[in-house]
């Protein structure tokens, strides 16, 4: 990937500013990857609000919430921006129907108990950190200037989910079963962060998206490190099930977008 | 002669961009008071613009804080009061860290009951994710401390209590 100096870090934009044609899709597709992600973990994370097993978690919970939903509102705008065709960040988030999502399945799965909750975020931040890392690098200078501060935010992300992880894993009886079920409930879902299809291989080559390899090691060490700790199995990732950046759901994403959109479809053109 | 003058308005011109920088740091954070933009370091640069306006870059701490607008608000309030044409412009690059934070504004923080962010490179490292930064209490500088609650009432902060005096306080996380 081109360097932050690097004069190719802008090679995703022509002389007039505006980003080549044909690799403006590709960046609109990544853009509502991630911003697809942040913006629906964001609001699992959010159900918790009012409903956490002690008051510290009340607060970190949304505060992590917040994190993610500010991603998802960088991811919008410029996405807005690419397409031109006149939509607010608010209308990816409020006006879109669940085949045009585009995140991966493990971020809409219902919350389960607080060790699922957990577990889901913290593999989802051991894979995220390591990606934002790379992206500091991004072709794309607003990509890469975002994730210059992403990253930081993420890392506490790993580290206060994985406490977790580890305090239940190697906690009582009872939390140690329900982290290893939170496991097993998550396991299937955990290859799709991994799958890559012609868009991504295109934005790896456009200096878009880091090396997977990459971003795999970092994910598979801290995993490999945090498990240990915790007293779980060795992760090991088989066949599963995918089918979110194809747009293809599971039906609880319909029931989360029914409360999450509720209020924009009702009543248009709500505006803070 | 002509040379002259324009140096001598150039001066002029860094005169009121330091007047202008001197209003913009004096606002202070709408979460936390103590302290002001200045002090902060949010400030990046400013300029004057080809219209004749000023323009002030000011860089978000974190990126979904929900004093960011409040703040940008704040300070193209505070300027235009003062009689200049102004407008913030929003810069997320270089990243915000905490080691940004003036030396004034840690010991403001301090006064009031608030750890000082500790610096990045011996506070919480993002690579070794479960490290424990070492915090001293603001109130009798015991390092004997603990961590209550990794977030606090605000993103920037965790709740941390002091071993020594019993004292439970805020500390400004290192970012």
């Amino acid at each position: 990937m081109a360097g932050r100096d690097d004069p190719a870090r802008d090679l995703a934009r022509d002389l007039d500013g505006d980003i080549a044609d044909d690799l403006a899709d590709d960046l609109l597709a990544l853009l509502l990857r991630i911003g697809d992600d942040h913006l629906i973990l964001g609001h699992r994370l959010s159900e918790w609000c009012g409903h956490a097993p002690m008051l510290e978690e009340d607060l970190a919970l949304p505060n992590m919430a917040l994190d993610l939903i500010g991603t998802a509102r960088m991811c919008y705008g410029y996405a807005a921006e690419i397409e031109g065709g006149g939509r607010s960040e608010d209308d990816y988030a409020f006006l879109r129907d669940g085949t045009d999502f585009r995140h991966m399945l493990m971020v809409e799965r219902p919350n389960g108990d607080f060790a699922h909750t957990m577990l889901r975020q913290f593999l989802f931040a051991a894979w995220m950190h390591p990606l934002w890392d790379g992206l500091t690098g991004a072709s794309d200078a607003r990509l890469a200037d975002h994730a210059g501060k992403a990253v930081k935010e993420m890392a506490y992300h790993v580290r206060h989910s994985g406490e977790w992880v580890i305090r239940l894993g190697d906690g009582t009886a009872e939390s140690a079963r329900r982290m290893r079920a939170a496991l097993d409930d998550l396991g299937p879902y955990i290859g799709e962060m991994f799958e890559s299809d012609e868009t991504s291989a295109r934005l790896v080559v456009a200096g878009l998206l880091p090396d997977p390899a990459t971003v795999r090691a970092a994910f598979d060490s801290t995993v490999a490190r945090t498990f240990t700790m915790a007293q779980l199995p060795p992760l090991e990732i088989g066949a599963g099930i995918s089918g979110g950046r194809a747009g293809r759901h599971g039906e609880v994403l319909g029931h989360l977008l029914a409360e999450m959109q509720f209020l924009q479809r009702a009543y248009p053109g709500q505006t803070w | 002669m002509v040379a002259v003058r324009d140096i001598d308005q150039d001066f002029g011109r860094d005169d009121v961009l330091a007047d202008i920088r001197r209003i913009a740091e004096s606002v202070p954070d709408p979460e936390l008071v103590v302290v002001n933009v200045g002090d902060l370091g949010i400030i990046r640069d400013l300029r004057h613009d080809d219209g004749g306006a000023v323009e002030i870059d000011v860089t978000p701490t974190y990126s979904a804080c929900p004093a960011t607008l409040a703040i940008e608000l704040a300070i193209e309030t505070a300027v235009a009061a003062a009689g200049h044409d102004v407008r913030v412009r929003r810069v997320l690059a270089p990243a915000w860290t905490t080691d940004w934070i003036t030396p004034a504004g840690r010991a403001k923080l301090k006064q009031a009951g608030i750890a000082p962010p500790l610096p990045r490179d011996d506070g919480t490292g993002d690579h070794d994710y479960f490290a424990r930064p070492q915090v001293a209490c603001p109130r009798c500088d015991s390092l004997d401390t603990t961590e209550l609650s990794a977030f606090g009432a605000t993103a920037c902060k965790a709740q941390h209590r002091c071993l020594s005096c019993h004292e439970p306080f805020d500390y400004f996380k290192c970012l």
